[in-house]
């Protein structure tokens, strides 16, 4: 551990842990990257916070990246929308910060106040990724506090389609844990007090046994009226749509239970069930917090809202001042920075344009605009600053019109599960079975005519079918989980078992936007490989530090009159020789770049390009072609096609490809596979894909971080987790097989329930028995076969 | 044996308080972060001059 640590001090950033430039930034004989982590630290130290760095290794997240500007919070109308609590001297918001990973992050953020000490509290939800911060809004403002986050390093991500808010209001967990509670404490209690007559009472004894049935009674209520309301209520609402599903012969059973033990316990004939309905109603309500429960605090349901910024610069009589997104009009000239988001289709009046369209259009090359061009929304600027005129309002924009499309209205239908058809044919057996036992004894005896007949409702009671799908697919959830493959809910895993066809997006999904290779076009030797290296290693653009790992060289010599154009190139001395590089207007070449190319000059001769190049995830190539023996694959992408030639391999029929595809062309593709009958499974990354994500029957998101913004869908796929796409398959397969065979397990137990039942021979403690162990298995079996198949198809 | 229950009636009231008790901490949202008191709970706030050893020993 010791050498660990000395190791990675000596060659990695201090506070991120990235490698380090040439010349890295000295501070206490402490290496930094960049000056933003350099920055970061001195505000720690200074503040008496060090144990930060103590408590985990290199615990801080890079700073290369430029900060955002927050001058909008000082706008009352935006600062109003977003915080929880304001008073005369109290304000009181929680944001969301990704970055938040360990308990370093914990550790810092709730020592704010040593920072400044306006701000009176925070405190974290570190699963959540939540920050509550009360601060003293007389001396300090909202502008200063979230600075004050980004300036150590936890800048909030700040959205219109606020994900914060919604979960504050969402007490759905809570009140099903107290219904849970009350439930279980009505259960011990009801045990307890019938486990005397399951011996029998003594004749002396005759008082107590109506004592307890009293008592029993009175602990049903609150389960019958509070824990198990539920059950009543959906039966009945889906009984009046038409619809038969399990919690219909629940909510009968339930009924009947109660009924039964009122009448048996008033007329001293019995003892009732009421020790059954209570372990009934408890275990079905633990199956459901099963279902329910959240293991990743992720959204599924983003839009564009949630992608653009909160506030743009309108400029008005050449002063800049920050409004809210939808106030902007047609004809409002607007400022954006280097690294901003164009918030609405705009026309291009002041500065150089370079706008990165990747997640827009698919598009993975950033395109140049010349003044006086429309630039459509959603594109990333990622040159010098820009003004811009508005030309359509935010909504009604190129790429946000997407979402007024009709698929976004409609709710998608609701997965049809296994257990919800099963439990059609199950409740209509069920009925007949329980009338056919009554009608058969009312000629003889009319009283074993309404006990078998109630005996049938009453054991056949669904109970242990009913927990086989949640406690089968929580399970499957949370392995997925492990393997970094989030889920909407449980009914996704079904679905998935589900797809004959699987639709590809091109840029981000199947490639990976981390990883590039290089391909030198002209002639270069090892020696100037060298020297490119050690110039290159200076440079913080994206492009040099792709190719300082791509080139894999240490560094060698030093660099004197290292000079940086941003986004242009980069010069400087490098042992003895002249080293220029960069886009071919810096290299002062006539040529036009195609892409992202670096020019090479050493010592003023031209010794070609660098021409980086998309990689395939990893994997990709298995993925296809297993996926490919079973399914059909298509591939929808907005870009040129460039790289079809590479593709046709993987995909059957040329036909299947697809380039230069609108955000409109894809979802109607989608839309014409699925008349032709086939279930749509859609692999997507950007905003151009949301449509068709929506519009497939399953949607999934792949992205590298699954903090980062994804677009509404189903499930989101962590990019490390591409090649495990068939075993996540398989395993959903596998997970639809273990719920057949429990269903089969629950229904042999009903059967020979069902045999004494209908003879009028059930006893109370039968069903005492019957009940609870039919569960146990049922959430024995599901879990371990769950986990047995998840290590067959190597997931575990 | 009429003391049977009395002593149901005092157990019964017993189990009544705990359930009121967690109801009350489930509501008041004590149970919606089971993580992070947890990790909260082994920071120390350190005096001034210590600091630096402090920070080696956690190592």
């Amino acid at each position: 551990m010791k050498q660990n640590i000395s190791l990675s001090v000596d060659t990695l950033c201090y506070h991120c842990g990235d490698s380090l430039p040439a010349s890295p930034y000295l501070l206490e004989d402490k290496q930094f990257c960049c000056l933003g982590c350099q920055g970061v630290y001195q505000i720690l130290s200074s503040n008496n916070l060090s144990s930060y760095y103590a408590f985990n290794n290199v615990p801080g997240a890079s700073q290369k990246k430029a900060a955002q500007h927050f001058d909008y919070l000082d706008e009352q109308d935006i600062a109003a929308k977003l915080v929880d609590y304001t008073d005369d001297t109290n304000t009181v918001i929680t944001l969301f910060i990704p970055a938040i990973h360990c308990s370093s992050c914990i550790y810092l953020l709730e020592h704010l106040h040593k920072i400044n000490n306006n701000i009176s509290q925070s405190r974290i939800d570190f699963l959540k990724k939540q920050v509550s911060i009360t601060f003293k809004n007389q001396v300090i403002s909202l502008r200063k506090v979230v600075e004050l986050l980004a300036a150590v390093g936890y800048e909030p991500l700040i959205s219109l389609q606020d994900v914060v808010k919604k979960q504050q209001s969402d007490h759905s967990e809570r009140n099903l844990v107290a219904k849970i509670a009350v439930a279980g404490f009505c259960f011990g209690n009801v045990m307890l007090l019938s486990f005397p007559d399951y011996f029998g009472f003594s004749s002396f004894e005759q008082n107590f046994k109506d004592f307890f049935g009293w008592a029993n009674l009175a602990f049903s209520i609150p389960v019958l009226l509070y824990s198990g309301r539920d059950y009543f209520i959906s039966a009945w609402t889906n009984l009046k749509n038409g619809v038969l599903n399990l919690d219909f012969p629940l909510a009968l059973g339930i009924a009947v239970m109660f009924i039964r033990s009122l009448a048996e316990i008033v007329t001293h004939t019995g003892a009732g069930f009421i020790d059954t309905l209570c372990s009934l109603v408890f275990f079905l309500l633990i199956g459901k917090w099963m279902q329910q429960r959240t293991y990743h605090y992720l959204s599924f349901e983003r839009d564009y809202r949630s992608y653009f910024p909160v506030a743009v610069t309108r400029i008005v009589d050449n002063k800049e001042q920050a409004v809210p997104l939808n106030e902007l009009k047609t004809g409002n000239r607007i400022l954006i920075r280097s690294n901003e988001i164009i918030p609405a289709d705009a026309i291009l009046l002041k500065g150089e344009a370079k706008v990165d369209f990747s997640f827009v259009t698919g598009e993975a090359l950033p395109v140049n605009k010349i003044l006086g061009e429309i630039i459509y929304a959603g594109g990333r600027q990622l040159g010098g600053a820009i003004e811009l005129e508005v030309v359509k309002p935010v909504s009604q924009s190129y790429l946000t019109k997407l979402w007024n499309n009709e698929t976004f209205v409609q709710q998608k239908d609701p997965i049809k599960t296994f257990s919800d058809t099963a439990s059609k044919y199950f409740s209509m057996v069920l009925l007949a079975i329980a009338l056919a036992a009554g009608l058969f004894w009312i000629n003889t005896d009319l009283n074993k005519a309404v006990a078998s007949f109630t005996a049938v409702l009453i054991i056949a009671c669904p109970c242990a079918l009913a927990l086989s799908s949640p406690f089968t697919l929580t399970a499957v959830l949370s392995i997925f989980d492990k393997n970094k493959f989030y889920l909407k809910n449980t009914a996704v895993i079904e679905e998935l078992a589900r797809m004959d066809t699987i639709v590809f997006d091109k840029t981000g999904t199947i490639t990976n936007p981390q990883s590039k290779g290089f391909q030198f076009v002209g002639e270069l030797g090892n020696s100037e490989r060298q020297l490119i290296s050690d110039l290159a290693r200076n440079s913080g653009h994206p492009l040099s530090r792709e190719l300082v790992k791509w080139l894999d060289l240490t560094s060698c010599f030093p660099v004197n009159k290292y000079r940086e154009m941003v986004g242009r190139g980069i010069s400087g001395e490098v042992n003895g020789h002249q080293l220029k590089m960069g886009s071919a207007a810096f290299l002062g070449l006539t040529e036009k770049d195609k892409g992202s190319v670096v020019h090479i000059l050493v010592d003023n001769r031209y010794c070609g390009h660098f021409k980086s190049e998309q990689r395939w995830r990893t994997g990709f190539r298995q993925v296809a072609l297993k996926l490919g023996q079973h399914q059909d694959l298509h591939l929808l992408s907005g870009d040129q096609d460039h790289d079809r030639d590479l593709l046709v391999p993987f995909f059957p029929r040329n036909q299947q490809l697809h380039f230069k595809q609108s955000p409109q062309d894809k979802l109607d593709y989608i839309m014409k596979l699925q008349q032709g009958g086939s279930k749509v499974m859609m692999f997507g990354d950007g905003l151009n894909d949301a449509g068709a994500l929506k519009q497939s029957n399953l949607g999934i998101a792949v992205t590298d971080d699954i903090n980062n913004f994804s677009p509404g869908c189903d499930a989101i796929l962590d990019g490390e987790a591409f090649d495990k796409i068939p075993l996540f398959i398989k395993q959903a397969r596998s997970a639809v097989r273990v719920i057949h065979m429990s269903f089969v397990i629950s229904l042999t137990y009903n059967a020979v329930g069902l045999f004494f039942a209908v003879q009028g021979l059930l006893s109370p403690l039968m069903a005492a028995i019957l009940m609870p162990l039919s569960t146990l298995t049922i959430i024995l079996f599901t879990s371990l076969a769950a986990r047995f198949y998840a290590r067959k198809n190597q997931l575990l | 044996m009429n003391m049977i229950y009395m002593l149901i009636g005092f157990s019964i009231l017993l189990a009544l308080i705990f359930l009121l008790a967690f109801l009350w901490a489930s509501k008041s949202g004590q149970n919606d972060d089971l993580y992070t008191p947890g990790v909260r709970m082994l920071f120390d706030d350190q005096p001034e001059e210590l600091k630096e050893i402090k920070s080696d020993e956690d190592h």
